[in-house]
């Protein structure tokens, strides 16, 4: 079965309304190189358990925001508005 | 055939009650791939001194979850003639592995549905005539020949306009290709281990030295990880990381009813691909999940669009139940290519971001891989899948010539 989601703002709701925009990655600080810039770009932790993963309401509010998921069960365990949300 | 035969059916391949102390060769995963990999080290190179190390039985994942279909129609040249050479490879399997694997290469149709679509399916053609691969764009009177039951009317929301005819298309009966490549490598001295899960990897430097496992450890003198969806799990016990993503893909049979259909459908509009099985049963096949996720359990949207999307195709199957569903796990890479062989740590090769299409390519790889842990080369056909390719943004984008979600 797919599962619900809770979007921060509009309460649960089916996954399908959701825009998925994959794992929370770190940008590479300082003046990069170019195999540290691909690696960021490219290549992901792919974790099985939980991960901190973007999705947008796109089907809704259109928020962004973050949310800790497992990935072996779906299991959603928190929801969050970004830092720079928060702080707007 | 004696009677003893009938009722008393020998194992198609030997069950191995212990682990040896050390294997030239471990392939980590029991599908089709690994399977492949290891035939063709014994029957080409001789190596026989190879173990098949599997977590569940053989052929668990996506070998005996996808779809069947075999086609060479990619979009760019390094896709094209490495599936082409599968296709050729997949023709002459029976014979080789003297096992029926049932394949019909009755004829594979990708359906366009706008002016797009029917740019990318000429390019697509063109490619794969260059490379003496039978594809070409034809019309709807034609597609009519070709496949009477197809709703070819201004009914459907998104009208058929053309289609990429591809000939040697078709499927295949994939539960026979895994059995076949397994007997095969059997009775060349290859052991394979099912229920033997891979826990860990024990290097030194930028070398394997042992693989653990749940039934204890193995020394190695090379490692082949061809595990689709727990790629990115396995780099991880041996310390690299992958540019993988693990999806689920579904799928789903119908009743079987009355023959019919005898070329493949396939609508990336419609994100939906539709065959019938030679049992009669209409196998259709959708998009991945957006998500990532390794909980292999179907969902109900999957079944509501695609059920749908089919109607927009074949309205006489309104009534058709759904007789059985089930999903597998995918591992799609960031160009929709696959990422075969050499990796940073010396003796580790990988076979992975197969995405929706990794059947397809089983023979095509064994040949390959065993290519190169026999000789440590590189062969031509796959150079361009090199792992490298991300970081030195040579990619291969076969974004185009997907089934669908690609």
């Amino acid at each position: 079965m797919s599962f619900l989601l809770a979007c921060p703002f509009c309460g649960p709701r089916p996954v399908d309304e959701y825009a998925y925009f994959g794992e929370v990655t770190k940008r590479p600080s300082g003046s990069p190189t170019l195999r540290e810039l691909t690696e960021y770009v490219y290549f992901r932790d792919n974790l099985a358990g939980v991960q901190r993963e973007w999705w947008q309401h796109r089907a809704g509010c259109g928020e962004w925001f973050l949310a800790d998921r497992d990935t072996r069960t779906n299991e959603v365990l928190e929801v969050m508005l970004p830092e720079s949300r928060k702080t707007s | 055939m004696a009677l003893s035969e009938i009722f008393f059916p020998k194992r198609m391949w030997r069950p191995r009650p212990e682990l040896k102390r050390r294997y030239e060769v471990v392939i980590v995963g029991g599908g089709s791939h690994g399977l492949a990999t290891a035939y063709y080290l014994a029957k080409r190179h001789g190596i026989t001194d190879v173990a098949i190390l599997e977590k569940s039985y053989v052929g668990s994942g996506a070998s005996g979850r996808n779809t069947t279909i075999i086609r060479s129609n990619y979009r760019t040249p390094e896709g094209a003639a490495f599936y082409g050479e599968s296709v050729r490879l997949y023709e002459g399997l029976s014979d080789k592995l003297d096992f029926n694997l049932m394949f019909s290469q009755h004829g594979h149709l990708t359906l366009a549905h706008s002016d797009r679509a029917m740019i990318t399916m000429q390019e697509r053609a063109e490619v794969n005539r260059l490379l003496g691969i039978r594809s070409s764009v034809i019309d709807p009177p034609r597609i009519a020949e070709l496949c009477p039951e197809l709703d070819l009317s201004q009914r459907p929301a998104y009208p058929v306009v053309g289609a990429l005819y591809h000939p040697p298309g078709g499927i295949i009966r994939h539960d026979a290709v895994v059995w076949g490549f397994a007997r095969a490598a059997d009775s060349r001295g290859v052991e394979i281990h099912p229920n033997t899960e891979v826990t860990g990897f024990a290097r030194s430097g930028d070398r394997i030295v042992s693989v653990e496992t749940s039934r204890g450890r193995v020394e190695c003198g090379q490692v082949v990880s061809a595990t689709a969806g727990w790629s990115s799990l396995v780099g991880r016990l041996v310390g690299i990381r992958l540019p993988i993503t693990t999806h689920i893909l579904q799928a789903f049979v119908t009743e079987p009813v009355k023959p019919f259909l005898d070329v493949v459908l396939v609508s990336s509009q419609l994100h939906v691909y539709v065959s019938q099985t030679d049992r009669g049963e209409f196998l259709i096949g959708a998009e991945i999940e957006p998500y990532t996720t390794y909980k292999s359990t179907g969902t109900l949207s999957f079944l509501e669009y695609s059920a749908a999307h089919t109607l927009e195709l074949l309205p006489q199957l309104e009534r058709a139940k759904v007789l059985r569903t089930w999903t597998g796990l995918c591992d799609l890479s960031p160009d929709y290519s696959p990422i075969l062989g050499k990796t940073e740590i010396d003796n580790f090769h990988v076979s992975t971001g197969w995405g929706t299409y990794g059947f397809k390519a089983a023979p095509i790889v064994g040949v390959t891989l065993a290519e190169l842990v026999a000789s440590g080369r590189t062969p031509d056909l796959i150079a361009p899948f090199a792992m490298e390719r991300f970081h030195t943004d040579t990619l291969v984008s076969e974004l185009a010539a997907a089934a669908v979600s690609h």
